[in-house]
């Protein structure tokens, strides 16, 4: 059976593809969200900085004007626990950068390469993810 | 031209990551959660993206230079490095507790609430903190 999210899922993904290869044939650049993101926060982007932050106000901008626009009410569902959200967040930013990518630079930038830095960061991410639900959510019940 | 390519690109990412699903923490979490209600979504989100950016890198590593100048990125160096394996599986553990990762966090800003808010600071405090650790790598290889 066919769920609606996942004709959602596909359409949106291929968004995301597009978006990938039009910085990757326009500008030359991976799109990374973590090496984008730490790339401007430390300093490392050097003379990337502009279009970098150009690429941020996009991200960040479009879904607010499309949400706007067909009067859309998007929920994160993000847990409202505090020391869970920081922990994560510090796991997320510090983990993401010491491996130099996520799931947009290894995950759809690296495996479409067939690299296979991609390729196997990509599976312990998945794994420790799994771990993490299975952790956190069936034996600890935290969230 | 560059700055026009980068909006651009940084708007369909958005647009993309909003109507996949990803900037909603149960749905990452449903595909993380094998052992439990499993939801497939993330799949399709993944292997969508995957197609435009398979053809891309046919014409980037066929020779062609990017269309606003410069070079494309060079294969990086191929080695499966332990930061790589051990960042991976950090970033991963807290992907799979608050169900957010870096391009997700930054979409769903403007209507993820203080929540949204407080993981992006402690984001970009985490990958400060790794600036000292990738340092130090530099230097021992």
């Amino acid at each position: 059976m066919i769920e609606t999210s996942y004709i959602y899922g596909l359409i949106g993904g291929l968004i995301i593809g597009i978006a990938a290869a039009l910085y990757l044939l326009g500008n030359g650049r991976v799109m990374g969200a973590s090496g984008i993101i730490g790339g401007l926060v430390d300093g490392s982007a050097g003379h990337d900085r502009r279009d970098q932050f150009i690429f941020v106000l996009g991200l960040i901008l479009v879904p607010w004007l499309v949400i706007l626009s067909f009067d859309l009410a998007p929920k994160t569902n993000i847990t409202s626990n505090p020391v869970i959200i920081v922990a994560a967040g510090l796991l997320v930013g510090f983990g993401a950068r010491v491996a130099n990518g996520c799931t947009s630079g290894h995950g759809v930038c690296g495996i479409s390469r067939l690299s296979p830095r991609g390729i196997v960061a990509t599976l312990f991410y998945l794994f420790s993810g799994g771990v993490s639900v299975l952790l956190f959510k069936h034996i600890l019940g935290v969230i | 031209m560059r700055a026009v390519i980068a909006l651009t690109s940084g708007g369909l990412f958005g647009l993309g990551l909003l109507i996949s699903g990803m900037v909603d923490t149960n749905r990452v979490q449903g595909w993380l959660d094998i052992f439990g209600d499993w939801d497939p979504t993330l799949a399709f989100v993944l292997g969508g993206a995957i197609i435009p950016m398979f053809f891309a890198w046919r014409l980037a590593d066929g020779g062609r230079t990017p269309r606003a100048g410069g070079m494309f990125p060079p294969r990086p160096n191929q080695k499966i490095s332990p930061e790589l394996a051990i960042g991976s599986l950090i970033f991963g553990a807290g992907w799979g507790l608050a169900g957010l990762c870096p391009g997700p966090s930054l979409a769903s800003l403007t209507f993820g609430g203080w929540e949204g808010l407080l993981f992006l600071a402690a984001m970009i405090v985490g990958m400060l903190m790794a600036v000292p650790v990738k340092r130090m790598r530099a230097s021992t290889t």
